[in-house]
């Protein structure tokens, strides 16, 4: 590394810097426009020196939108409310459901195992659209439609299969010799599943959480067709800004801005354990 | 302490027989080597015996009771893994303490336990310690004080010294015996190392393909292996095994080996025009003068020594490699043309086809080499 040239350095810099402003501009892009009105935003050319105004920010905590057309009732903090309740439940449901299950195909091999596992993998790559219908349907019929309990049932198909392959994956790489010790030594199957396999593949299970977090509250689809407007996460809320006198852009700015923070500060305060966990399997022994 | 029955065990994988219809006997107290090439299934028979696998057929009896419906847990059973299989997100001492917490045991009870057999195998120093920062030896004298820790009535030791060094292996040799001995539990120990067998066993279980090949004490073993394969597996350096046909003449039973006469005194008569192996340890060969009676021409082509041995490789005048040797710091010829001298007295003779063996030495060797 000594033998790095100054020049080399220099190409470094610039390449690294290229990347980190492609990526980082929009979200500072938004981060900007979110404290300025529609009208700055869409002045020609566009400037970075403006008033900053909260205004956005006060619209969507007061759920009062005003636009040339009058004002407008949102429901921002109750979308971003249900986003959070609706991703914590579905992925601490997933999780209850989905390691206990990816135990079972990590250490057993039963009849029929690898398809059952195959099939809940498959939910991942079904279009949601082609579900969409038959199950508006069936909600309907069980009275479903419009209920957390309905959509965080539908949210299992995004965080169910995600966890359980993940985890598995996890499982598998845990010596069986290491559980074989402490069930000699004395401990039944569930304490050698709480006591060892739990706390080793931990960051593993931490890991895939957090991914079927990001996937859950990204959803979009389904919550816009089997919720009504008081059920519905922010993906969907965000919809309430394209208004009969326009688009609101600044409100849309600072409602990504608030929608991603959660995400974003939970992956910043796991990223450690992430990249822990998702190169923990890779590397064996 | 208990005893070990297994009754016509099989065990497949698949369609792959891993253990096919082996019984065995362990008597109360007893220390049994298995000893065998990896792929034997020594490990699997130690898994089938802890309870971790089950058997497609047969019995396992301890304490004379059929345990094929008792878990792994309840079976009393303590086990030391070749790879240690220490738990690493615990310290040493929760470690040891495993087969103690799982009996209610007190919390001093427990710590006392540990404690106790901790300073057995010589590691109260390091208990707080997580396995990640444990040396070799200790990881496995942990792995053996866990095994030891619930005093169980029988150990189950699968190739605990595999994955320790040379020197920690020969210490751990000379402590073992005497650590099972104080333990006064059965034990049934895999291994690998033919020193380790004899050094430890009161008996020898040779496996081989998912069978036993033989059983028996350290000396039946090495003075009567029961075939070819098992005479190679046991002697350091290997013997000697060369194809002979042996002939009838006056003085008996006969070789020739480079046109050089060597009788084989005992032998049976059916033997001659037989296609045979004749198995000579090294030590049964020396090195003599060229005009000595039975003198045999070769070349030396290589000399190491081996502790408190020297082993030449020769080659006869045929290129047939033979290994010799002799007690160190003896002289002897390190390159050039030499001759040796065969101790007939001393020679195995097997059957070339099934391997068996037809007749063992007529003077037995002791587990040193030197003649009986």
């Amino acid at each position: 590394m000594e033998t790095t040239s100054t020049l080399e350095k220099t190409l470094r810099l610039i390449a690294l810097s290229l990347v980190v402003i492609f990526f980082m501009f929009p979200i500072f892009w938004i981060f900007l426009m979110s404290f300025q009105t529609n009208e700055t935003i869409l002045a020609i050319p566009p400037s970075v020196i403006f008033t900053p105004t909260l205004s956005n920010y006060a619209a969507l905590i007061t759920g009062k939108l005003t636009t040339a057309a009058g004002t407008l009732d949102i429901a921002f903090m109750r979308n971003l409310g249900n986003s959070i309740f609706l991703s914590v439940t579905s992925v601490a449901l997933a999780l209850v459901l989905g390691v206990p299950a990816a135990y079972a195909f990590a250490r057993h091999k039963f009849k029929g195992s690898e398809d059952i596992a195959f099939t809940l993998l498959s939910f991942r790559f079904a279009p949601p659209l082609l579900v969409l219908l038959p199950l508006t349907q069936y909600f309907q019929w069980l009275g479903l439609s419009d209920t957390y309990f309905g959509l965080i049932w539908v949210y299992q198909l995004i965080c169910l299969p995600l966890i359980l392959w993940i985890v598995r994956g996890y499982f598998e790489d845990i010596s069986a010799d290491v559980e074989y010790a402490y069930r000699i030594a004395g401990h039944s199957w569930f304490a050698t599943f709480r006591k060892i396999a739990l706390p080793l593949a931990g960051p593993g299970i931490a890991a895939a959480g957090l991914l079927a977090f990001i996937f859950a509250w990204n959803n979009f689809v389904f919550a816009l067709v089997l919720a009504s407007a008081d059920k519905q996460p922010v993906t969907v809320g965000a919809l309430a800004f394209v208004t009969s006198s326009g688009i609101q852009y600044g409100q849309i700015a600072s409602a990504i801005v608030l929608s991603v923070t959660p995400t974003l500060a939970l992956a910043l305060y796991a990223q450690r354990y992430l990249v822990e966990g998702l190169s923990l399997g890779a590397v064996k022994g | 302490m208990t005893t070990l029955q297994l009754k016509n065990i099989v065990k497949r994988y698949k369609t792959n027989t891993v253990l096919d219809n082996l019984s065995l006997d362990v008597a109360d107290g007893e220390t049994l080597v298995l000893f065998g090439p990896s792929g034997a299934g020594k490990t699997v028979l130690l898994r089938l015996v802890a309870g971790v696998i089950d058997p497609e057929e047969g019995q396992i009896l301890i304490g004379g009771e059929d345990v094929s419906d008792i878990d792994a847990e309840h079976r009393g059973i303590g086990m030391a893994f070749q790879n240690f299989a220490l738990f690493p997100h615990m310290s040493a001492f929760d470690n040891i303490a495993s087969p103690l917490t799982a009996t209610n045991s007190t919390k001093d009870a427990i710590s006392a336990g540990v404690h106790k057999v901790a300073k057995l195998l010589k590691i109260d120093h390091v208990l707080s310690h997580h396995p990640k920062a444990l040396s070799n030896g200790q990881k496995q004298r942990t792995a053996l004080a866990r095994a030891l820790a619930g005093s169980p009535p029988l150990l189950l030791l699968d190739d605990p010294l595999r994955n320790v060094d040379a020197k920690l292996r020969f210490e751990m040799r000379l402590e073992l015996p005497r650590l099972l001995a104080a333990q006064g539990a059965t034990v049934v120990y895999v291994t690998q190392d033919y020193k380790e067998a004899m050094a430890l066993g009161d008996r020898i279980a040779v496996m081989s393909q998912g069978r036993i090949r033989q059983i028996g004490t350290p000396e039946d073993i090495y003075n009567t292996p029961a075939d070819i394969e098992i005479a190679r597996l046991f002697g350091d350096p290997t013997i000697n095994l060369l194809d002979v046909t042996p002939k009838a003449g006056p003085e008996g039973i006969h070789v020739e080996l480079s046109n050089v006469k060597v009788v084989l005194p005992g032998m049976p008569a059916d033997v001659a025009g037989r296609a045979c192996v004749i198995g000579l340890r090294p030590e049964a060969i020396a090195f003599t003068d060229a005009g000595a009676p039975g003198a045999i021409p070769v070349t030396v082509e290589a000399e190491t020594p081996l502790n408190e041995k020297t082993v030449t490789l020769v080659l006869t005048a045929r290129g047939r490699e033979i290994l010799v040797s002799r007690p160190a710091g003896t002289p002897g010829p390190v390159s050039g043309p030499a001759h040796i001298a065969v101790n007939g007295r001393a020679a195995f003779l097997f059957d070339k086809e099934s391997g068996g063996l037809i007749r063992s030495a007529a003077t037995p060797m002791t587990r040193n080499g030197e003649a009986a």
